[in-house]
């Protein structure tokens, strides 16, 4: 076949015209900064409104969004930019013989080609423990989808030919796609040289075995829980551009900067300062930007060539160019009294992280400490592993660990309700943890946690009206019109979740702020610079919120998240409002105590005295106040603080005892379904949720995240799964991997609670993650009520429901 | 190949057009409204959802020579300068944004259903947005936002946004 002709227009940047390239949301400013900042470069953003803790301003970026402005890392322009494309691995396990680029170096247009010689410092990376990723493959591919090389080239369709004229020998291999032989079958070949165990984390509590013959009901189940896709909606890209110092700087959406830096810098050789990150508009991460993908690909093309590089993933290399979540294989067994107390639980949970360490350390703990979730247990056995194989790479995903562990445990919940006679309800209610108890940790419970509150709060929640037959879209199948109400029966489920918030066992994942306060124009201003990354989930708007709260002033203006400050850790594990948001709150008390400290000063009282309030610094006891930009005149406050989380202790390596958890936090999902019998199909009716948040910092926001977490587990209950054969992955487009659409979700019913944490800022407990945990089972059991079936699988496929298989 | 289209009120002509483009690709790349969003690049999302000649279309899954001689228009073009159109203004307001990736497209869809059917129901809103995904939001505050702008479009009370309804109250 001859290969297509050159595209017109290559040999020229593609992107024509500098007048119209810069968009319209990137302001005067661009233009004074184009020769080293991009266009579309993200900008500090004065944040709307005057709403403090516990109001609902807008989001500082919102305007921005609705307009089609937001500058998302997709969006990056700058003159004379190259397009970067990635070679990947059609096999799940291969050895390289030999790469040829001589071919696609020669193609019109093309810049640059790169492979692993190319690689200027070290040629692996890792996220946590092992750096045992290889940053381009060699020697030999362990997944699908693993790159290969890189083209650098003047149109994305000419970087994609020259990648079709990449010649790579590779000898295949079989896979390794048994994840329980990969744990057990010592003699099945190793996918990493240290093994195919990433971590066995046991936890031992009493004795098991003499509580077994004490039991007088027991219960058992197998589980299974399919692969899960983040599915952000805004692929990853990012820009690369080439610095006079001979470093780097980068325009990407990730959920940690420093540690992106970390893991960068060593592989191109350069210190991390000559690394400059700025994160860019991020659309949606759920953990699946917490790995590295297109960072030092697009570094090194951009170093190589001395010209800026863009890359964009389209759908499908999305899917191959992040972790998943685990798939999960867990064995549970109950013993219990026949009132449906617990005596003992004997688990084991099997977990598949694919090739590389990514985050499996991590996800093994939680599985493991939270493995029974929420229920006090006097005898336990949990046997947690995680495992290397040639399947999908696995890492963080909204509630890591703990999501695959609750469909497991609150499925047994049910299964034991049923043993001795027992509405779910009653059944959690009668174990449920509480403050003062212990977690299978030993890890004593040093917060509210309000269960059989809110369990009785679900139950007494009014149910949605009955099956209308005469409403097509809302019967199982919709306006496909497959039933007009013959075969729908209605049934109802229970959910409940445990997530520790923050990071775990030992991590002192801090968070860094600094906050700035001047007169700007004739207004106090408040500056609040972090790293933090704005992912969707509305840190920015609590930033500015805490900011007005403690400072008593209105404007605030959020700069851009970059590596100019200090670390703040992830956005993830539920953890920004607690750990930037308490860096913001620190840093703003020590900015208030050096306006009351001048203005103390100037007039002649003590600071303590004083307070910040209303945008003037007021005695105390009242009286008349000052404005504060009367008290600044031109000086200028600026704090650095960082915010650390109470420390934790790692879990025993052989009993998995250890108080290794920051915080913990609980949802209570219901669930009403009408499933079509015959045809087993699934419309969710309703789903109502009680969150105990500790404090609403922002009701709206809040409940943002309530609604998408649960819509999550919704779609891990009933669609969303990447489906494997032999390692091959057979569905990565949103045509074959499906979420949830707005037909798909239910209204929701919440009930937020608020009993504080007295440790956490404001009281506050982290609230994304939890409703994903709890959604699903709650789902899968309101369907088995429905159908009678044990349904021990999620995703439920229309086979399962019907009772086919 | 050259391609001229009005595209908000503009006539952009854009050149050097590689004939596998699409109208997607012309828009973010070549006349710079990187507004609408690639996604999916196969109409599953709706991510890029514009107007083309007053019909909502995934800019994707329209080759740029389609675009010739045509009206298009875009998030970017919905706004009446500073003035938010009310469903603009209400995206913000209701929560119905966090990343935001969707929301191009879905203002553009919710603007249309509004155009044409002032006071939608839930159900047809639901309908009418079924082809737009969101991974963030679960649609709640989208359904919110969209009852809110239909409200005040016609006319009805500006209530302030307090949060979602309890089904109770939506009825």
């Amino acid at each position: 076949m001859n290969g297509p002709a050159p595209l017109p227009g290559t040999g020229t940047p593609a992107g024509t015209g500098t007048g119209t390239g810069t968009g319209t949301g990137t302001g005067t400013a661009t233009a004074a900064r184009a020769r080293t900042a991009p266009a579309r470069a993200p900008r500090e953003i004065t944040a709307p409104g005057s709403g403090g803790v516990g109001d609902s301003p807008p989001r500082p970026d919102g305007t921005l969004k609705v307009r089609g402005e937001f500058a998302y890392s997709s969006d990056l322009w700058m003159d004379g930019m190259l397009w970067g494309a990635t070679l990947r691995s059609p096999h799940p396990r291969a050895r390289i013989v030999a790469v040829d680029v001589s071919e696609a170096l020669a193609h019109p247009g093309v810049a640059a080609v790169l492979t692993h010689e190319d690689v200027p410092g070290s040629k692996h990376f890792g996220i946590d423990h092992f750096q045992d990723q290889p940053v381009l493959a060699f020697g030999e591919v362990r997944h699908q989808g693993e790159p290969v090389a890189l083209v650098a080239a003047d149109h994305p369709e000419t970087a994609r030919r020259a990648l079709e004229r990449i010649r790579v020998d590779y000898e295949v291999l079989e896979p390794l796609t048994d994840a329980r032989r990969a744990a057990f079958d010592p003699s099945c070949p190793p996918v990493q040289p240290r093994g195919n165990l990433v971590r066995h984390q046991p936890v031992r509590v009493g004795d098991v075995d003499e509580a077994r013959t004490r039991a007088e009901v027991t219960v058992s189940g197998e589980y299974r829980v399919g692969i899960q896709d983040q599915a952000f909606l805004g692929p990853e890209s990012g820009l690369a551009v080439p610095a006079e110092d001979g470093g780097v700087d980068l325009y990407v959406a990730t959920q940690w900067v420093h540690n992106d830096i970390k893991q960068i810098a060593p592989c191109l050789g350069l210190p991390e300062e000559r690394i400059r990150m700025t994160l860019s508009g991020v659309g949606g991460a759920f953990g699946g930007r917490e790995d590295l993908s297109m960072q030092i690909h697009a570094s090194m093309l951009a170093l190589r060539t001395g010209r800026p590089v863009k890359m964009v993933y389209n759908r499908q290399e999305s899917f191959f160019g992040h972790v998943h979540r685990h798939p999960a294989e867990m064995r549970y067994e109950y013993g219990a009294t026949r009132d449906g107390r617990l005596l003992y639980a004997d688990v084991e949970i099997l977990l598949d992280g694919g090739a590389y360490t990514s985050s499996t350390m991590a996800v093994v703990g939680n599985a493991a400490s939270l493995g029974v979730g929420p229920y006090v247990i006097p005898n336990i056995r949990i046997d947690a592993y995680g495992v290397y194989t040639n399947n999908p790479p696995c890492g963080a995903m909204r509630g890591f660990g703990a999501v695959q562990a609750c469909f497991a445990y609150e499925s047994m919940m049910d299964r034991l309700a049923d043993a001795c006679g027992l509405d779910p309800l009653t059944v959690r209610q009668v174990n449920a943890l509480s403050e003062g108890g212990v977690l299978a940790t030993g890890q004593v419970v040093a917060a509210p946690l309000p269960m059989a509150e809110m369990l009785e709060r679900v139950r007494e929640l009014p149910m949605p009206a009955p099956l209308d037959a005469a409403d097509p879209l809302g019967l199982p199948g919709g306006v496909s019109q497959t039933t007009r109400g013959e075969g729908v029966r209605r049934g109802v489920g229970y959910g409940v979740g445990l997530k520790n918030i923050c990071f775990s066992e030992g991590f002192d994942d801090f968070s860094t702020a600094r906050v700035r306060l001047e007169v700007i124009g004739g207004r106090a201003t408040v500056l609040v610079h972090t790293a933090a990354a704005e992912v969707g989930q509305g840190l920015v708007t609590v930033q500015a919120q805490i900011a007005r709260t403690e400072l008593g002033v209105d404007r605030v203006v959020i700069q851009p998240a970059d590596n100019r400050v200090g670390d703040a850790g992830s956005s993830s594990a539920s953890r920004q409002s607690y750990m930037s948001g308490g860096a913001v709150m620190t840093a703003c008390r020590a900015v208030r105590d050096r306006v009351l400290a001048l203005a103390a000063a100037r007039l002649g009282t003590a600071p303590g005295g004083l307070c910040l309030a209303g945008g003037e610094v007021v005695p105390a006891g009242g009286g008349a106040g000052v404005a504060v930009e009367d008290v600044l005149g031109d000086t200028v406050i600026e704090e650095t603080r960082e915010y650390h989380h109470a420390p934790t202790e790692r879990m025993n390596p052989l009993t998995g005892q250890g108080a290794s958890h920051t915080q913990l936090a609980i949802c209570v999902h219901r669930a009403v379904v009408d499933v079509d019998v015959e045809l087993g199909l699934v419309k969710v009716v309703e789903l109502a949720a009680v969150q105990d948040v500790g404090r609403i910092l922002n009701r709206v926001s809040l409940e943002g995240q309530i609604h998408g977490g649960s819509a999550q587990g919704l779609g891990l209950a009933l669609m969303e799964e990447i489906q494997v054969r032999d390692g091959l992955v057979l569905n990565p487009s949103f045509t074959d991997y499906l979420i949830p659409t707005i037909l798909d979700m239910p209204p929701m019913r919440l009930d937020i609670l608020e009993n504080p944490d007295p440790r956490a800022p404001y009281g506050l407990r982290g609230a994304g993650e939890p409703p994903t945990l709890s959604s699903t089972p709650a789902i899968v059991a309101a369907v088995r009520d429905a159908t009678g079936l044990a349904l021990n699988r999620v995703p439920l496929r229309p086979e399962h429901v019907a009772g086919l298989t | 190949m050259r391609v001229t289209f009005t595209v908000n009120g503009r006539s952009e002509t854009a050149d050097d057009v590689w004939e596998g483009e699409s109208l997607l690709y012309v828009l973010r790349e070549r006349v710079g409204l990187p507004g609408s969003k690639n996604a999916c690049e196969q109409g599953e999302c709706g991510s890029c959802t514009v107007y083309l000649d007053g019909l909502p279309v995934c800019a994707c899954l329209v080759a740029a020579g389609q675009a010739e001689g045509r009206t298009v228009r875009t998030v970017e073009g919905l706004a009446d300068g500073d003035r938010l159109d009310p469903v603009q203004e209400a995206f913000a307001e209701c929560g119905a944004v966090q990343c935001g990736f969707c929301t191009p497209g879905l203002v553009v869809q919710a603007h249309d259903l509004i155009e044409r059917v002032p006071r939608p129901s839930d159900a047809e809103i639901r309908e009418a947005l079924a082809g737009n995904l969101c991974r963030c939001t679960g649609y709640e505050k989208i359904l919110d936002a969209v009852r809110v702008a239909a409200a005040r479009r016609a006319g009805a009370d500006p209530v302030p946004y307090g949060g979602t309804p309890t089904p109770e109250e939506r009825r």
